[in-house]
């Protein structure tokens, strides 16, 4: 399966949803609108590219340069030997994204360290909380405005330290 | 915790850790039990969050690098390699040849590190302490090797972005050729203990399975994948370094249990010390060192030598840079002052070598790689091991994303200890070897 012919096939199953394509050496590179996400991916998953393992779901914070957070998403397929780098932009006054929990089951916990660590709202996550901090943290330790020393309340007494 | 009793089912909730001797990390599974049988569980990580992600940010490139030893600590080269292997990808630069071959042997030796360590514990959980005690003791030696090379037993630092920090001591073989016995001897020892152990065998067969499908769903990879018969190995799939020159196979389990996840691995060993003689045996040969004949002289001499005249003869160097003198350096780091050091001699004894040694180490100056992404993924010993790095062109990235194996592994703990016995989440949970520094970052 040629990249160009899967380049070619979203833009005509999915008219207007992409919003760039290239490809970089071995790498692809899709940038999709957010809403079009689940379905996009949902046919990226399906045969005939079966895009089966979800490598990899972060999230980058691009807010101070283009006013958006990029969620970055890197699928392979087993049967090709392939990865598809998969993005979307989400604006910072809108950062909510459908869950990809009912396609890949491993898109839950990744999607709780994004929500954790970012910030970003998965819609129809089952269990969207924090994984890595504790409950009571305060901010979102990953996005660029969080100070490298801030102090936080301590997780049980809630006075600071 | 959301996981509540439920006192109409008279069920009960046990805490099992965080601080737990079974559990290999600090993590926390909550289990709500009737009787002995688990209906529900809730697995909870982040003990070990040292926020690596946010520090890396902070630091520069050539800084970094220690962090990624306490990723995996107990397979710390192969980490340093994946990072080394991104930034290589995103600066356009090759190691030299020797230095991969190097490499590959580091990281083999780290992967039976990994191994004979996740084995021993879970035989250890099981009951079975000698086998613990005879992997450790493999491990030594395995251990012996890597410290000779990098002078360090886990926090190595070695592979470096362009090559590795040193060359391998003149004597490196006899403490392989140990090794590599030694472990042969153990694997067949513990082969003998465990395969047919109807102890082990009762806490293993049939515990703990995932289907194929499954497996793939929850982002699993590295020996737990194969475990379930789906053949992935980034090796080679997308061979890296020199892997592709390598002969070996990919073992592969049937039904993706406890005893297939132990089985994987013990062939896994074998086939990583295949991969280390052919190494050894294929390495290029190491450059001679000329300097053998001639009286080395002090730095400081060397220094106000240089100030009036150029060529003095070789620099006594301090020990701890033993393996990167000047005639061995070309083998093991690439020959682009930009992105790596300057030999020492050089910097002590030439003004490009000291203008080029403060260039790397000034701050805004150093490692500064084009503007732009990668990832680059290596297998680690639990599975695809990935770096995804944005730079935006200044000395230090932008972002750090490390993709972890062991976060997608655990991710399906609770899946596979539901409906089982409390008993066997420990071999379970010992089979998927869960590493806290990789897990937690």
């Amino acid at each position: 399966m040629g990249s160009e012919s899967l380049i070619g096939d979203i833009e005509k199953s999915f008219p207007g949803e992409l919003v760039e394509a290239f490809r970089d050496g071995e790498d692809l590179f899709l940038v999709i609108r957010p809403e079009a996400l689940l379905r996009i991916m949902g046919s990226l998953k399906e045969p005939p590219y079966s895009f089966k393992l979800l490598l990899d779901l972060t999230c980058v914070d691009f807010r101070g340069d283009t006013g958006a957070f990029e969620m970055v998403y890197h699928l392979f397929s087993l049967d090709a030997n392939a990865r598809v780098r998969v993005k979307v932009r989400l604006p910072a006054e809108r950062s909510s994204l459908e869950s990809l929990t009912d396609l890949w089951r491993n898109a839950n916990w990744l999607e709780r360290e994004v929500y954790d660590m970012f910030g970003v709202v998965f819609i129809g996550h089952p269990d969207l909380k924090r994984i890595l901090m504790y409950d009571g943290f305060e901010g979102f330790p990953l996005r660029k405005d969080y100070p490298l020393r801030r102090r936080q309340p301590k997780a049980d007494t809630g006075k600071t330290t | 915790m959301t996981l509540e009793a439920r006192p109409e089912r008279n069920t009960m909730l046990l805490n099992l850790g965080p601080s737990h001797p079974a559990m290999h990390g600090t993590v926390r599974i909550m289990v709500e039990l009737e009787g002995e049988r688990i209906l529900n569980s809730e697995v909870e990580i982040g003990y070990l969050h040292r926020g690596f992600e946010k520090t890396c940010e902070n630091r520069t490139y050539f800084n970094l690098l220690p962090y990624t030893d306490r990723l995996n600590y107990v397979s710390p080269l192969i980490n340093n390699a994946g990072y080394a292997l991104a930034m290589e990808k995103l600066l356009g630069i090759e190691a030299p040849e020797r230095a991969q071959y190097i490499r590959v042997l580091m990281c083999e030796l780290s992967r039976i590190s990994d191994h004979l360590t996740s084995v021993a514990a879970m035989g250890m959980e099981c009951g079975a302490f000698t086998v613990f005690l005879y992997m450790m003791k493999a491990r030594e030696y395995i251990w012996d090797v890597i410290e000779f090379t990098t002078g360090a037993r886990m926090t190595a630092s070695y592979i470096r972005i362009g090559g590795v920090r040193a060359d391998l001591h003149p004597d490196y073989r006899a403490a392989l050729e140990k090794a590599v016995r030694e472990t042969r001897k153990v694997l067949k020892d513990v082969h003998g203990l465990l395969d047919g152990n109807k102890i082990f065998l009762a806490r293993t067969k049939g515990l703990g399975a995932l289907t194929p499908e499954e497996a793939v769903s929850y982002g699993w990879t590295g020996p737990c994948l194969r475990s379930t018969g789906v053949r992935y190995d980034v090796r080679k799939a997308r061979p890296y370094l020199v892997y592709d020159r390598m002969d070996f196979d990919v073992p592969l389990g049937l039904n993706g249990d406890n005893y297939d996840r132990y089985l994987v691995r013990m062939m896994e060993i074998e086939q990583s010390l295949r991969i280390v003689e052919q190494a050894a045996a294929a390495l290029p040969p190491r450059a001679p060192i000329a300097a053998g004949d001639r009286p080395s002289i002090d730095p400081a001499e060397a220094i106000r030598v240089s100030r009036s005249q150029r060529a003095v003869g070789p620099v006594r160097l301090s020990p701890n840079l033993e393996g990167s003198e000047k005639d061995v350096y070309s083998g093991i780091l690439a020959d682009d002052r930009r992105w790596t050091l300057p030999p020492k001699e050089d910097a002590y004894t030439t003004m490009e070598g000291l203008i080029n040694h403060f260039l790397f180490f000034m701050k805004g100056r150093g490692i500064r790689p084009p503007k732009g992404e990668v990832y680059f993924s290596v297998e680690g010993g639990n599975g695809e091991l990935g770096f995804y790095i944005v730079s935006d062109g200044t000395d230090r990235p932008y972002r750090l994303h490390l993709r972890a194996p062991c976060f997608h592994i655990v991710s399906a703990l609770e899946r596979l200890i539901k409906g089982r016995y409390v008993a066997d989440v420990i071999p379970t949970f010992g089979s998927l070897n869960m590493i806290g520094g990789e897990l937690d970052r």
